[in-house]
């Protein structure tokens, strides 16, 4: 049954809730694609999932035009390909082909796109907020009215550069939307092990900085809570914290055993998977059918499929490149 | 040429920049209401305005991080570190994020950012503002190292410097501030990627760069007046460097001293010496000599940091020694 937030009536017209579902749902498909590929030793190194936090990437790039900026993690899949960075080229990125969008450089961590503003999967936890903070400092410096969009999880939070960069950006008053994907584990550590004060949204109050926090299962109310984010940030008010509570069912990353939670409470939360709690409201709202189903599933099967060939049939960057990308002539 | 000091070598090459390129703005610790630590940015506040000459708050990490934002976002940020010490504070942002970013994002996204870093001892400022770590950002492929020795230098190097593409760090070494040199402000595009023979000599090679070129030149003086002609290279550049005009320069006088402010152990007189080593072993009379710091956190006390920094008769004698032992 549909238990969201928002379950009352439907709050968006029919296309736009299948275009979410649709989304989610391409997310969570080319995430499973990427563990079965890890696992076939096609993709390397580390591997972090966004399985279960669909709802939070999905909802938020909703309120950001391809003018704003996007500054991601290293847990940034889900991001990338809201974006609107194509699968295919984020898969080849992983099989570290020179096809992929950081021509195999960066790899599952480091997804890069210039035409799409996409400033990057940061694999340091906190280092992309001071970049975020930058990119608005030119944008106001440049007297543009475009707003950055910077995504990090609680983790992040106990960082140094969280709170140097929350107060920067309030006191400079930056148009930056801080986007906490609070999924109560920073990799092994329970939240209420790394903070004093767990309500993440409430830190926003010593910058004097507005905030809010939402439930990140939902993905209309996490979209809702963005654009109300985003407009207070374009409206000139300064910065805008907004913590997106949610719950990664996959272990921090393939590494990782998952030996600090117990199969229990990731049972409870799978409960409020956000692609069946809004699959439950889209039918209670009579806006999906099995039909409708099939034809967004097999529809994303060929981007899926398509993805993994792409990557399995590109070639990797020439050897003799190696060096070429570390310094440049002038670019910009 | 204008006489000047190198404070106001490196200041005029700031306003120069600020007034031609309106994407130039200035950030750091007290650049603004207080005229930088060392009086750098004396008066640029007043001229440019608080938008351009930002003074940030004691977070490193943040306002160097906003500068390589601000640089993938258009702009051509000067951001000023007030000792090499609290550059530690930001190294996350300057080894994980402007160095890496060209190459890990496939050479999407580049990062023109210049950094000013006041370094060095000599000053009685003991073990927290006094150390000489540029060789540790030498170390770091995707940034350039530029180590100013002179007033014209100090001025044409920042100039240089905000026409990169990649970031870059210039080390002022803060005993240098009050001296003055000639400086060519009408100089247009100065190389910054060779080493400069201050000195020609004949017998020996004398490896420096920023703050120890002085107490180097002493040295050559010193020998000179033993018969011994010493040639005095100025690296100007840690990253990339010259080895070219070294080992030339060897090749020539068939002796090396490398004189560094640095600590000796994993240091860049180590590598300056590796590569004479690797390159030029047959010009070689003598194994590569150092003077280094020594090995201990900078001391307070005036005797005590004055025996831990390179002297002039530690040069001197270094050579000596080469030369009676080696012929």
């Amino acid at each position: 049954m549909c238990a969201t937030t928002l379950s009352q009536r439907p709050p968006v017209d029919r296309e736009h809730a299948l275009f979410l579902l649709q989304e989610m749902l391409r997310v969570r498909r080319f995430e499973e694609k990427a563990a079965e590929m890890y696992s076939l030793q096609k993709i390397h190194g580390f591997l972090h999932l966004y399985i279960g936090e669909e709802a939070t990437g999905i909802g938020a790039m909703q309120a950001f035009s391809p003018d704003d900026a996007i500054v991601a993690t290293y847990r940034e899949h889900g991001h990338a390909l809201a974006r609107g960075i194509p699968a295919r080229v984020l898969m080849a990125e992983m099989f570290g082909k020179v096809t992929g969008c950081s021509r195999g450089h960066g790899g599952s961590m480091h997804f890069f796109d210039a035409s799409r503003r996409f400033y990057g999967g940061y694999a340091i936890v906190g280092g992309g907020l001071p970049i975020a903070v930058g990119l608005a400092l030119a944008d106001k410096l440049q007297n543009r009215s475009r707003i950055t969009a910077c995504f990090f999880g609680d983790g992040a939070v106990a960082e140094g550069e969280f709170h140097e960069s929350l107060n920067l950006a309030a006191l400079w008053k930056l148009p930056v939307v801080f986007l906490c994907e609070n999924n109560l584990y920073a990799m092994g550590t329970a939240l209420a092990r790394h903070q004093a004060q767990t309500d993440i949204s409430r830190k926003a109050g010593s910058y004097g900085m507005a905030s809010n926090a939402v439930d990140g299962m939902d993905v209309l109310a996490a979209e809702a809570a963005v654009r109300q984010a985003a407009q207070s940030v374009r409206n000139g008010n300064g910065p805008f914290l907004l913590e997106l509570r949610t719950y990664r069912f996959r272990a921090h990353s393939m590494a990782d055993p998952d030996l600090y939670r117990t199969k229990a409470e990731i049972e409870e939360w799978k409960k409020r998977d956000p692609i069946v709690l809004f699959q439950s409201c889209l039918r209670e709202w009579g806006f999906l059918e099995d039909s409708d189903l099939e034809r967004i599933e097999t529809k994303i099967g060929a981007e899926i499929d398509d993805a993994v060939q792409f990557a399995e049939d590109s070639a990797p960057e020439p050897i003799e490149y190696l060096l070429k990308d570390v310094e440049g002539p002038v670019t910009t | 040429m204008t006489k000047m000091t190198y404070r106001e070598a490196a200041r005029a090459a700031m306003r120069k920049a600020l007034r031609e390129d309106p994407r130039v703005f200035l950030m750091g610790e007290d650049v603004g209401g207080y005229g930088g630590a060392f009086a750098v940015s004396l008066g640029l506040l007043k001229e440019f305005g608080p938008e351009r000459i930002r003074d940030a708050p004691l977070s490193e990490s943040a306002f160097v991080g906003a500068g390589i934002g601000a640089a993938l976002g258009g702009m051509r940020p000067i951001v000023e570190i007030m000792t090499v010490n609290f550059s530690m504070l930001a190294m996350d942002q300057i080894l994980n994020n402007a160095a890496a970013l060209r190459h890990m994002s496939g050479g999407q996204f580049n990062v023109p950012l210049v950094v000013r870093v006041a370094t060095g001892g000599g000053r009685q400022m003991a073990a927290q503002h006094s150390h000489s770590l540029e060789g540790w950002y030498a170390h770091i492929p995707g940034i350039k190292v530029l180590t100013p020795a002179t007033a014209a230098d100090a001025y044409g190097m920042l100039l240089a410097a905000l026409r990169e593409p990649d970031p870059v760090f210039i080390f002022e070494h803060a005993t240098l501030y009050p001296l003055e040199g000639e400086v060519d402000e009408a100089v247009q595009l100065m190389d910054i990627t060779h080493a400069s023979v201050t000195r020609p000599g004949k017998d020996v090679t004398l490896i420096t760069y920023g703050g120890t070129l002085g107490k180097t030149m002493q040295a050559a003086d010193r020998l000179a007046q033993e018969g011994i002609d010493a040639e005095v290279i100025d690296l100007r550049s840690l990253r990339p460097l010259d080895a070219p005009t070294i080992l030339a320069s060897v090749a020539r006088t068939h002796r090396a001293v490398v004189i560094d402010e640095g600590w000796r152990t994993g240091s860049f007189s180590a590598e300056v010496s590796a590569q004479i080593m690797e390159n030029a072993f047959d010009d070689l009379d003598a194994p590569v000599a150092r003077v280094c710091s020594a090995e201990v956190p900078m001391p307070y006390a005036k005797h005590l940091e004055t025996a831990a920094l390179p002297k002039v008769e530690e040069i001197v004698d270094a050579v000596r020694e080469m030369i009676a032992r080696h012929g």
